[in-house]
Formats: C-alpha cells, structure tokens, sequence
C-alpha cells in the first residue's frame, strides 16, 4: 500500500465510492416557514460497505435518505449541495435517468411494509410488476419463476403459494421480507433501509438482519441503514454517521464512534443506554428537549442540551475536523483541544 | 397458607390467571382467543417485576385484566392479601394504576395538565378545598420532574417524554402502590427514555410502589427489573432474578430471545452468536397442542407435543417451564 502514490491511493479509494453527498441542504417550504431539515450533510459510501445512520427523531435520517431517491414531499427540494452516484451528481439527471436509477440501481425498505405494499393485489402481482419493469423478467412466466426465487431467497416458506396472497394475509415479519425481495429484485448497487426492522419483534429483527447481512454478502450491495437502535447499528455496521438538527455531528468506523466518540451528542447518547455494564448505575439522561428546526440555535445544534457548551457554540456552526484516530467530529470542544495542544507545545 | 392470614409478604399474587377473547370465525361461531392461559406470579411490595415477550403474546392483557379492564375467564389475583373481584375494584383502584404505552394518544389533547392530573383526585374526592387540590398537583408535577408554571398548558403542547411524565403524574396522583407500565418508553426517543426510567426508579425510591414493567427491550426491563417474566403465546416460560435470567437463561425461547437482543457494542457483537429462530409466532387461534413454543423449539420431543409443562423451581426461586431443558 505505502509504495501507491498519493494519486493512485485517491484514484482507488474513488473507485471504491459508489455514492459520495457532499453539503446536502434539504428544506421543506410550509406554512410557517422553511424547514432546514437537513443542513450540510456529507458521507461517503463504500461499494459493497454498510453505513449506519443514526439520531435523534427529526434529525433529517429520512430525509437524507428521500433526498438520495429524490421522493421527497411536494414541499420539499433539496436546496445545496451533491449526490455522486459513481461520480456523476445525481441532482443533475433527467426524469428518466432518475427513474431508471430508482429501478435499477437504488431501492429503498421503507419502516412501515404495510404502507408500502398495496393492500388490493397479491404479493406475486407486485413483485411481477417490479421485475417487469425493470428488469429482463419481461414474459409473465419468467417474472413469475423470478417472484418465487427471490421469496426464498428471503426466506419465505412455500413462496410458490405466497404468490397468490395479499399483503394482510402475511405476518409483520413477513411482510418486511417481501418488502426486502421487491428491493432486491433489480438487483441494487445501494439499498436503503429506513428503520427497516423497528416494527417487528426481536426474534424477526434478528432474522431480517442476518438476512440482510448475507444478501449484502452475496450481492455485493450496499446498504445505508437508518435506524435509532445503537444496538442495530452496533451489530451490522462498518461506517457510522450520527445525526444532529439536520446536520452530521460525527462519522466514522463502528469502533470509532462507539469506543471513542468525539461529539458531545454522541457520548451523551451512548451513556444514556442501558447496555450489558451499566446495569447496577443509574443512566444518564440527555438533559433539555429535543430540537425545534423552526427555531436553530446560530451556533451548533446541540449547544442548547450540552453539558460542556462554550461562549462560541453559540454562535458559530462548529467545522468539522479529523480526530487523531481518523475518524470526524464537529464540535468546538476539539477545536479547543487542539489548540490547547498546540500552545502547549510551544 | 395465604388463605388463613390476610397479610401477605406480596403485595401483588397472580394464580393460574385466564383471558379468553371470543373470537367470530363465521356465522353464530366463535372460538375463543387465549391471550392469556393460566400465568402466575407475584409482586412484592416496592418491587419491579418485568415482563417481556414478543408482540400478541398478551403482555398488555394481562395488565389490563388485572386492572379488571377486562373480566379474567379464569384464576384469582389477590391484592395486599385482599381477593379482587368485581364489587372490591373500584376502591381497589385507588391503590392500582396503569400508564400507558403512546404517551400522544393516552392523553386528552384538549385538557389542561392540571385538568390531566387533577381527574383522579376528582374522581376519589382527594382534596377538602380548591387550594388543596392544586397544592397537590404542582407538588406531582414536580414529582415527575415537570415544570409547575406549565400546569394550565394543554397536553399537546407537550413532547412526548413530557407526555408520559404528565400519564405518570396522573397515575401517582391516588399514591398508589402498584402500577402497571404498559412499554412506557417504547415510543420516546433514545434520549429522552434515560430520563423516564430513572424518574421511575426514583419514584419507586422515593415511595416505594411496586411495578409490572412490560416492555419489548431487553436491556431496559434489565435495567429497571428486580425480576423478569419471560411470557410465549398466553403462558410463562420463565422467571428469575433480573441478572439470573440474563446470565443464566435455561428456557430455550428465552435463550433466542436473549441472543436476538443487538447489544449496543461492536466488540461483544461480532463475537457474539444470534440463536435464530425458525418461523413465526403460531397465531394464537391455531395454538399447537402441548407445549405452545415446541413448533419453533430445536429441542423438542414427542413429550412436547403431548403436554404442556408447568413452572418448575430450578433452584432459588428461578422457574422453568420446558421438558428438555
Ligand atoms: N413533508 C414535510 N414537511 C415539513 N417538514 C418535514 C416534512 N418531512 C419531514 N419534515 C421535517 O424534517 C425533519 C427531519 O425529518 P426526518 O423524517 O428526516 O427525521 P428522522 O431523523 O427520520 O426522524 P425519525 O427518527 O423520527 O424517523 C423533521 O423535523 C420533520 O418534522
Ligand atoms: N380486546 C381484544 N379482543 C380480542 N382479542 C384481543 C383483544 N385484546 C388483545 N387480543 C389478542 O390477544 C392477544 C394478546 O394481545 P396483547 O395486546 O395482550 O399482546 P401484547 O403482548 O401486549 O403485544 P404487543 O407487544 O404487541 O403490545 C393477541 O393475539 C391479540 O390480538
Ligand atoms: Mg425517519
Ligand atoms: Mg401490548
């Protein structure tokens, strides 16, 4: 590796990229004002690499993620930035190109599969539609072979009779499985899951994610995993990014944010779960009420809940800045830090 | 041995409790739905006991129906000793409460918080004069940590960890000494759920109320439980001392269900190992015969198919209700 030029280690690690937002600004345009529901979001997607998106309710995960398919709301519009798909910004295709990369190359599992799949047709008609449609399944037949592999494939039993049922006939856990085959049935380059599991119970949780994680295998996909389970993210994901007020307060590896995290929301968060040790202590809770996206602090999104908040905070977006470890973080305390450490040193 | 001594060292005894739901499968027939088929256990005074189990296994039933929101098809439940039955429930309630799981629509958006709160001293006629009734109001807001000036808000100015505060202060407000939590926590967000599980701790602290604390995350019925009830399709298949159950689960449901938990930690989740369970829950109208989780059980036998096992004591009080195991 060491013996690679600078150009030649940039050039790969490009390759590597299947998606790259850079300064994503995403706003809702209502009533009572814009909605800045996401506010300078940047994060790197590897091929085949699953990126873990948690934060806080509101912090933008969903809309991140609507922005990336371009299926927001009539009211929104992403304002700013770029989505590179293998380099090429998405914010500048054609209807076409943007349906046709919606079919073929991105899918998404939404949280609820009930609203997702339509009650009034049978499971085996949706899925044949899919494929027909985006596809090389075009004859009924072929679709129909398709339909009952990829319902094995996820893992549902007699799939050759699950054809022929409607959506209410199947099981929550069900359900989510057909919703994972309808995704899978282009074959993705990214797949989306936005709180794919949060409506089922654990023991399905735990099936739907060792089947994701072997599909991710399998397929080579990627997949950006929106969740607010650190416990999730924790067992599934080699990048994380946690969210804030509709901006990135801290990306990095799984290790990095959960064994060195360099953000106050994030340290708060951590320590404010039970997990395995903690059991004999008392949590400590987040103090302060969740963000108000009409009403900003100026500063970082956080300052108004922070324990360690300073003069500046307030006023000032906080930049982001590469911890020693690699990993990024945006907030003022290791801006301090750092110049702390520099003055020392002189 | 209860019988003869109304004094109990439970404050709460559940024995062989039943709830049958009769359900329409056509024209003039119904069959009924066991959502909950013979569960027994008990409370102590200031105690916690959790109980989990996956969704429809009839956790919230049995709340309700010891709350006598439903009519039990069968068994007894004593309270403080006393046989609860329907003539004793509404002084009873007094002394019983429920907070309920959505904290956004368990609450009357058009009310006042005092109006929330002040009902149940209403209803009970807990107050000689105006002044006192808001004396003891502002004193539960504060109780739960809400902010007195916020007492003529309505509910639905409220967030939702303010919400169940305000559901929690109403069910505190005839000082009672049991409450049944129906997943308190389930929908607050992460941040906000640290901050209701430790006020209900201090409560119990404080004043020493007793808890069923349902709940679908493992870790915080861990967290809050002295005891954990482990519930599959209407019955108990385990129950132990909180750190018992996790460290040394015995019932094979119990066993997967403990390993499905995604512990928040990479280290412990790349080298721990998912036990996964084949299939789904039976529904509860189809239960298979004998023993109700035998269908998804790597370990089951002829025997399990025949007969449904009981609760057995495997040593200090941890009970298990499996043939194999
Ligand atoms: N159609 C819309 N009109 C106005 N505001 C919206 C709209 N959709 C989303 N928002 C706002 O944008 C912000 C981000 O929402 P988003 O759904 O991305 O949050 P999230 O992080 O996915 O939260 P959750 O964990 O609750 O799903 C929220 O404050 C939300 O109220
Ligand atoms: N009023 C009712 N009438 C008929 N059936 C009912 C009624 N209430 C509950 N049930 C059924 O009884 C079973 C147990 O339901 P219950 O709500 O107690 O489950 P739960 O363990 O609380 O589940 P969850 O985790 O989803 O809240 C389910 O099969 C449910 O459909
Ligand atoms: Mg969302
Ligand atoms: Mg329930």
């Amino acid at each position: 590796m060491s013996t690679l030029s600078v150009e030649e280690k940039i050039r790969r690690n490009e390759e590597n990229l299947i998606l790259s937002v850079q300064d994503l600004h995403t706003s809702f345009f209502t009533d009572s004002g814009e909605v800045k529901a996401v506010n300078g979001v940047s994060f790197n997607l590897g091929k085949g690499k699953i990126l873990g998106v948690v934060g806080e309710s509101g912090s933008g995960k969903s809309v991140t993620a609507y922005s990336i398919m371009q299926i927001l709301a009539d009211t929104g519009r992403v304002v700013g930035g770029k989505i590179l798909y293998k380099g090429r910004n998405l914010l500048d295709f054609s209807k076409k190109e943007m349906d046709a990369f919606r079919g073929d190359k991105c899918s998404i599992i939404f949280q609820d599969p009930m609203t997702s799949l339509n009650p009034v047709f049978t499971v085996g008609y949706q899925l044949n539609e899919a494929l027909r449609l985006h596809t090389n399944y075009k004859t009924k037949e072929a679709a129909t072979q398709r339909s009952i592999e990829l319902l094995k494939m996820v893992g549902v039993n007699e799939p050759e009779k699950r054809i022929h049922q409607y959506p209410y006939e199947h099981s929550g856990g069900m359900r989510q499985r057909v919703m994972i085959a309808m995704a899978l049935a282009c074959e993705p380059d990214i797949l989306i899951a936005d709180e794919p599991t949060t409506a089922l119970d654990v023991t399905i949780q735990a099936q739907i994610l060792e089947l994701m994680k072997d599909l991710q295998k399998q397929l080579g996909m990627a997949i950006i995993l929106v969740t607010h389970d650190l416990g999730v993210i924790a067992s599934m994901c080699d990048e994380i990014i946690v969210m804030y007020g509709g901006r990135v307060c801290e990306r990095g590896t799984a290790d990095d944010i959960f064994y060195n995290p360099c953000h106050e929301y994030t340290k708060g968060l951590l320590r404010s779960i039970p997990n395995v040790d903690n059991m004999k202590e008392k949590l400590v809770p987040i103090s302060g009420t969740p963000i108000n996206l009409l009403n900003m602090p100026k500063g970082c999104a956080f300052c108004p809940r922070c324990d360690n908040a300073m003069k500046i905070c307030l006023e000032e977006v906080p930049p982001e800045m590469q911890m020693p470890d690699g990993h990024y973080a945006s907030c003022w305390l290791n801006v301090k830090k750092q110049m702390e450490g520099v003055s020392a040193d002189e | 041995m209860s019988e003869q001594n109304n004094k109990s060292e439970y404050l709460v005894e559940v024995n062989d409790l039943k709830m049958y739901f009769p359900v329409k499968t056509g024209f003039m027939k119904t069959i009924p739905l066991k959502a909950v088929d013979g569960v027994s256990f008990t409370i102590k005074p200031g105690e916690t006991l959790g109980l989990v189990g996956e969704s429809g296994c009839g956790k919230t039933t049995v709340g309700r129906t010891l709350l006598r929101l439903y009519k039990p098809t069968g068994g007894e439940f004593r309270f403080n000793g006393e046989l609860v039955t329907d003539k004793n429930i509404t002084p009873l309630r007094k002394q019983m409460q429920m907070v309920f799981q959505d904290p956004y629509s368990s609450l009357n958006p058009r009310m006042t918080v005092e109006d929330i709160i002040g009902e149940p001293l209403d209803v009970h006629k807990l107050y000689s004069n105006r002044a006192e009734r808001r004396e003891k109001i502002l004193h539960l807001m504060e109780l739960v940590g809400l902010n007195a000036e916020h007492a003529t808000r309505y509910a639905h100015e409220f967030s939702g960890g303010q919400r169940q505060r305000i559901g929690i202060a109403r069910a505190l407000a005839v000082d009672p000494k049991f409450i049944v939590c129906d997943e308190p926590v389930s929908a607050l967000d992460v941040s906000i759920q640290a901050q209701v599980i430790n006020m209900f701790e201090e409560l119990q602290e404080k004043l020493g109320v007793a808890y069923l604390f349902i709940a679908h995350d493992l870790l915080v019925v861990h967290h809050i439980s002295n005891r954990i009830a482990v519930m599959y399709l209407g019955r108990i298949v385990e129950i132990a001392d909180a750190d018992e159950l996790n460290d040394h689960p015995i019932h094979p449901y119990t066993l997967s269900l403990l390993s499905a938990v995604p512990v928040p930690d990479p280290r412990t989740a790349r080298k721990s190992q998912r036990i996964i369970l084949e299939g789904d829950v039976p529904s509860p109208l189809r239960m298979p015969s004998g023993c109700p989780f035998r269908t998804r059980c790597r370990y089951a036998t002829e025997q399990c198919a025949n007969e449904c096992p009981s609760l057995t004591d495997r040593g200090g009080g941890h009970m298990v209700a499996c043939w194999n195991k």
